[in-house]
C-alpha cells in the first residue's frame, strides 16, 4: 500500500465555502497519549516509534474498538522537532533492528512511515486507507476528519509523534557553515542576519505592542496560567518531570532569546506521541467513551507579502480563519465554550484568540483580557490544555484538552466557570495552520 | 559584524551584483506594477513569470519594527551578541521588507519608524549585501 500526502482539497482554506458537509458526522472517540521525555536516551523502547505504538494501542482501547475493526492510518511521517539524524553518525541498528523496519533504517527513530507502523502493529489487520498529513497533528485530524466524512475509513486512527534528539536545532549544518546560498541569505525564516526561530514572531509583537501600547510584562498572567494548566494535565512533560509552577518573577527575570521574546515564550521540544480514534457519528455511539463531534474544520493559507509576516498580515489572516472556522461550523464566537488555540510561541496565542473574536476581542484586546480572570475556574477560560507552554511541544495537547473537556473527563483541569460544550483548538502559525471546532452534540 | 559569506544563485543574482556595484535593485512585475522580495519565479498577483525585471529602489526605507538577538543559530554572528535585528520597509512600498542589523545604533536603543538609508556591506567571502543605517 502506498502512502500519500493528503492532497489540498480536503482542507477548508477559503471562505464562503458554506456548512461543512460532514458537520457533526464525525466522532472522536479515543484517546491514547505516550509518556514524555526529553530527549531520545537511545533505547528501542523510547523511540518515536515505540511511543507511537503505544499511542495507539491506548486510543483503540479507549474507544473500546478490536484492533480488526481499524480500517484508516493517518499520520504525519515528519517527526523531528527541528533536529535530523546527524550524517557523520552511524544510525543504531540494534534500536532498528528491535522492530520489524521497511527499508529507510532511521523509520521509527527519525521519521514514521505508515508502512513501519502497520509492519509492527500486526493486529491491524485491515487498514485499508492510509494518507499522511504535514506538519502537525492540527492537520492530521483535519485530513482524518474529512477522510472519515468521505466515507475513505470507518475506524481511524490519526497519529503524531516527535522524536527530539541531542544538541540545539538550527546550530549546526547551515549555521554553522562559512557560505551559504542566496536564496537562504534572502528568504524567509532563517536568514543571513541570524534570526533565530521564535524572532518572526517576536517582530510582530514588538509591532503589536507599538500599536496597541502594550508591553511583554502583560504575558505574565498568560504564562502562569498556562504553565498551572499545564501541570494539570498528567499527560505532559512539565507535568511529569519538572512539576513546578511558573511564577511572574520567573518569567520576567527570565533571558531573552529575541527581545520581547525570552526563554519562556519559547515552548520546550520533547519526545511524546498521541493518537485519536475517529469514526463516524453513527458508530460511535457504540463505543466505550462519550462521542466528540467534530463541526467542522478550516485551514489558514496566508503567505507573506515579504520576507517575514507583518503584524497587518497576521491579523488579517486570523480573522479570515475565525470566520471560516465559524462559517462552516455553523455558530458563532457567542457559542464557544472554551479555547485551545495554539501557542507555542507564546506570542502566537493572542492573534490567534483576537482573530476569533474570542469572548468579544478585537485586535489589541487580548493582553488586557489577560489581566481578567482567565482561569479553568472563570467564565473565560484561556488555554484550558495550558497548551505547549505548559505541556510541552506537541502541539496536540490543545485537542486533547478540547476532548476531554467535552467528555468530562479532564480530571483537575476540568472547567468548571463554564459547561464546556463547545470548543475549538488547532494551529500553529497564525498564516498558516489547522483548526477544528469539537462539540458535545452533533448539531 | 561579519555575515556568512553568500553564494548566489539564479533567482537572486542580479540581486547580489547589484549590491556589488552599491545599488538596491528589487524584483518587479512590469506588468501588475508589484514589487517582490525576495524574488520569486513567477508574479504573487499575474502568476506570470514574462514580466519579472529588477527596478533599482532610492535605497531610503523606514524602520518597521524591531527585537533584540540575544541567542542566535548562526555561528559566525554569536560573538556579536546580542544585536539588533529591524525589518526596514522600503520608501516605494512599505510591504516590501528587508532585514538590517542597523550598524551605529546600539542594541535595544532603535527608533521605530525612523528613516534609514541602505548601505553595502562585505560579508565573509567578499559578496556584499544591504544593510541600513537610521539618517540624522
Amino acid at each position: 500500500m502506498t502512502t500519500q500526502m493528503a492532497p489540498e482539497s480536503m482542507y477548508r482554506s477559503t471562505e464562503g465555502l458554506g456548512i461543512w458537509e460532514h458537520r457533526g458526522k464525525v466522532a472522536s472517540v479515543g484517546i491514547g497519549h505516550s509518556p514524555t521525555a526529553r530527549r531520545w536516551d537511545g533505547k528501542p523502547e523510547t523511540s518515536v516509534g515505540a511511543l507511537s505504538i503505544l499511542a495507539l494501542r491506548k486510543a483503540i482501547a479507549d474507544a473500546g474498538v478490536n484492533p480488526e475493526e481499524v480500517d484508516g492510518l493517518v499520520l504525519v511521517p515528519v517527526t523531528t522537532t527541528g533536529a535530523y539524524w546527524p550524517a557523520d553518525q552511524p544510525v543504531p541498528m540494534d534500536a532498528v533492528n528491535a522492530f520489524n523496519p521497511t527499508d529507510d533504517p532511521l523509520d521509527g527513530i527519525g521519521q514514521l512511515s505508515a508502512e513501519w507502523i502497520i509492519k509492527n502493529m500486526p493486529e491491524l489487520t485491515n487498514v485499508k486507507f492510509t494518507m499522511y498529513a504535514p506538519g502537525c497533528m492540527s492537520a492530521a485530524i483535519v485530513v482524518a476528519a474529512q477522510a472519515v466524512g468521505d466515507g475513505l475509513a470507518s475506524n481511524c486512527l490519526v497519529l503524531k509523534g516527535w522524536h527530539n534528539l541531542e544538541g540545539r536545532y538550527n546550530h549546526g549544518g547551515i549555521s554553522a557553515s562559512d557560505e551559504v546560498p542566496g536564496s537562504f541569505a534572502i528568504n524567509p525564516g532563517r536568514t543571513l542576519w541570524g534570526a533565530p526561530g521564535c524572532f518572526g514572531t517576536a517582530l510582530q509583537f514588538a509591532q503589536y505592542c507599538t500599536k496597541y501600547g502594550k508591553n511583554h510584562d502583560m504575558m505574565a498572567p498568560f504564562m502562569q496560567n498556562s504553565r498551572r494548566n499545564g501541570l494539570l494535565f498528567p499527560e505532559g512533560y512539565w507535568a511529569q518531570h519538572r512539576p513546578e509552577q511558573l511564577t511572574p518573577e520567573d518569567y520576567l527575570s527570565s533571558r531573552w532569546i529575541a527581545k520581547p521574546a525570552n526563554l519562556f515564550d519559547n515552548d520546550i521540544p520533547i519526545m511524546v506521541a498521541a493518537a485519536y480514534l475517529f469514526t463516524t457519528a453513527d458508530r460511535a455511539q457504540d463505543m466505550a467513551q462519550k462521542p466528540v463531534y467534530i463541526l467542522n474544520h478550516a485551514s489558514s493559507r496566508g503567505t507573506a507579502r515579504s520576507i517575514t509576516p507583518t503584524l497587518e498580515e497576521v491579523e488579517a489572516e486570523t480573522a479570515a480563519t475565525g470566520r471560516k472556522i465559524y462559517e462552516g461550523a455553523g455558530i458563532t464566537a457567542e457559542d464557544l465554550s472554551f479555547e485551545n488555540m495554539y501557542d507555542g510561541f507564546a506570542q502566537f496565542h493572542q492573534f490567534h484568540i483576537e482573530g476569533l473574536r474570542y469572548r468579544g476581542m478585537q485586535p489589541g484586546d487580548a493582553l488586557d483580557f489577560y489581566q481578567t480572570d482567565i482561569s479553568i475556574e472563570g467564565p473565560n477560560p484561556i488555554l484550558a490544555s495550558g497548551g505547549n507552554i505548559g505541556g510541552g511541544r506537541s502541539r496536540f495537547w490543545m485537542h486533547t484538552d478540547c476532548m476531554q473537556q467535552i467528555q468530562g473527563r479532564a480530571g483537575a483541569r476540568a472547567l468548571t466557570g463554564v459547561k464546556p460544550e463547545i470548543a475549538v483548538s488547532g494551529g500553529p502559525m497564525p498564516m498558516g495552520g489547522n483548526f477544528t471546532v469539537w462539540s458535545a452534540t452533533p448539531d | 559584524m561579519v555575515k556568512q559569506g553568500v553564494v548566489p544563485d539564479d533567482l537572486n543574482r542580479p540581486f547580489f551584483e547589484a549590491a556589488n556595484d552599491g545599488r538596491l535593485v528589487v524584483q518587479i512585475c512590469t506588468a501588475c506594477d508589484r514589487l517582490h522580495f525576495p524574488p520569486r519565479v513567477a508574479c504573487d498577483r499575474c502568476g506570470s513569470s514574462d514580466f519579472l525585471e529588477w527596478k533599482q529602489m532610492s535605497g531610503k526605507g523606514k524602520i518597521y519594527n524591531y527585537g533584540v538577538v540575544y541567542d542566535c543559530p548562526v555561528a559566525t554572528l554569536k560573538e556579536d551578541l546580542p544585536f539588533n535585528l529591524a525589518a526596514i520597509m522600503l520608501d516605494e512600498d512599505p510591504g516590501i521588507l528587508m532585514y538590517s542589523h542597523l550598524p551605529g545604533t546600539p542594541a535595544d536603543e532603535v527608533p521605530v519608524g525612523a528613516a534609514v538609508q541602505v548601505i553595502f556591506e562585505a560579508t565573509a567571502n567578499g559578496q556584499k549585501v544591504p544593510e541600513w543605517q537610521v539618517i540624522g
